[in-house]
């Protein structure tokens, strides 16, 4: 059985320490199409993680019994069943965002976060640890998703979840919304700042020179 | 011809995998450092979605569309709602062939991509094409064209993008930065060069 210490760092490393975005450059797509609004980045973190905890639990579980050779298939299946799961309670519970959200549940098969996990992590750890694991990484995603959403959609929009800030022109106020930041690719440079950031304060991830 | 030129250009520039629908981002982030690696990662995504695409559009419009069955006497079946998981099915299989492929024909290849092999199965861009293929009812030509078109739209922009940061290798850039951080940033810029391409119409 392993250890608190070990246990802490799977949970809690992947935020700054080893982020799956940052670091290791897995999900990028859904980080840079549904930051626009804060409320949409919430619920696909929350989706991510729950996908990426049990799809790394499950297949930890039968990594024994998997061949190698079909085991993209295998997994790919898992995770597949796994995003349906979410789909459907997204549909019962909050019918609205599972709305706006639709085809980005979907693209949660897709994202390389699960799929990495699984392929370097479950494949080789007992389920505990596997599951903290996946929980970690959903977390380090989280926290990307959710720095660049609150920045997109305050400075974009002018407000947080939905609630006026910072009072927009068109309404009588005076903030001019930056048109630059509602657009996709904006989320490059905010992401690529973020990075310089977390290496700035974490300086052994910075990359040898060539 | 001219429907099937005007749906490629659209597929390799208007409609960019990587610049302009961001499909497909961890691999072309992360396997971009070297021009040789990209190219042969850009031939395999080329390959896979060439292939994937009209073969799962052959599967969807013969078994999965409502009212497809009908020539295995089930009028009223509607299986669209599989849909998802046979694409990813089918893609993941075609991945695993082209990496023992690859393993047993070129192991340089094989060794130089690593993980990133696997991961061509849940590169979004696969997918996706996939995924729009079906949405707009390509017929089996016109899906051929358009799977090839969006390959080489990806391998297009990966090459750049591994050009650019072969040069990059001599700037002096701010420790944080070096690297991933000044990628993103890069990748941005082409992408914002490649928003140019919106509105033509072909």
């Amino acid at each position: 059985m392993a250890d608190t210490k070990e246990m802490k760092k799977a949970l809690f490393g992947p935020i700054l320490d080893s982020n799956p975005i940052a670091l290791h450059v897995l999900g990028i797509c859904s980080a840079l199409a549904i930051t626009t609004k804060l409320e949409t980045a919430l619920v696909m973190s929350l989706a991510l993680t729950a996908v990426t905890a049990f799809s790394s639990l499950f297949i930890s579980l039968i990594r024994n019994q998997i061949p190698s050779s079909v085991r993209i298939i295998i997994q790919m299946t898992i995770i597949a069943s796994l995003v349906i799961v979410v789909d459907q309670v997204l549909k019962a519970y909050s019918y609205e965002i599972s709305k706006q959200l639709s085809v980005f549940v979907g693209l949660i098969i897709t994202n390389c976060i699960v799929m990495g996990r699984a392929e370097a992590y479950a494949m080789k750890s007992p389920p505990l640890m596997s599951f903290l694991d996946g929980i970690g990484n959903g977390l380090g995603y989280s926290f990307i998703l959710i720095v660049i959403g609150t920045i997109k959609e305050l400075a974009g929009f002018g407000t947080i979840l939905g609630f006026e800030i910072l009072p927009l022109v068109t309404n009588g106020g005076w903030y001019q919304g930056n048109g630059l930041l509602i657009l996709p690719f904006s989320s490059f440079f905010l992401i690529g700042g973020m990075i310089w950031f977390i290496r700035t304060i974490r300086p052994e991830q910075v990359e040898p020179k060539e | 011809m001219e429907h099937y030129a005007a749906l490629f250009i659209r597929a390799v520039f208007v409609e960019n995998m990587a610049l302009s629908l961001f499909l497909g981002m961890c691999t072309f982030l992360a396997v971009s450092k070297k021009v040789k690696t990209s190219m042969g990662l850009g031939v395999a995504v080329i390959v896979v979605l060439g292939i994937s695409v009209p073969v799962n559009q052959v599967i969807f419009v013969n078994i999965l569309a409502p009212g497809a069955l009908g020539w295995a006497g089930f009028p009223d079946a509607d299986l669209s709602f599989l849909s998802f998981l046979t694409f990813i099915g089918v893609i993941a299989a075609l991945v695993q062939i082209l990496e023992m492929t690859l393993d047993k024909f070129f192991p340089a290849l094989y060794n130089a991509l690593g993980i990133f092999l696997p991961l061509i199965t849940v590169n979004c861009a696969i997918f996706g094409g996939v995924a729009f293929a079906v949405q707009r009812e390509y017929n089996f030509t016109e899906s051929i064209v358009y799977g090839i078109g969006s390959g080489a739209g990806w391998a297009m922009a990966i090459i750049l993008l591994a050009a650019v940061r072969e040069k990059l290798k001599y700037a002096d850039m701010p420790d944080g930065i070096r690297g991933l951080g000044s990628v993103f940033m890069i990748a941005g810029l082409m992408a914002l060069g490649f928003q140019s391409f919106t509105g033509i119409s072909l």
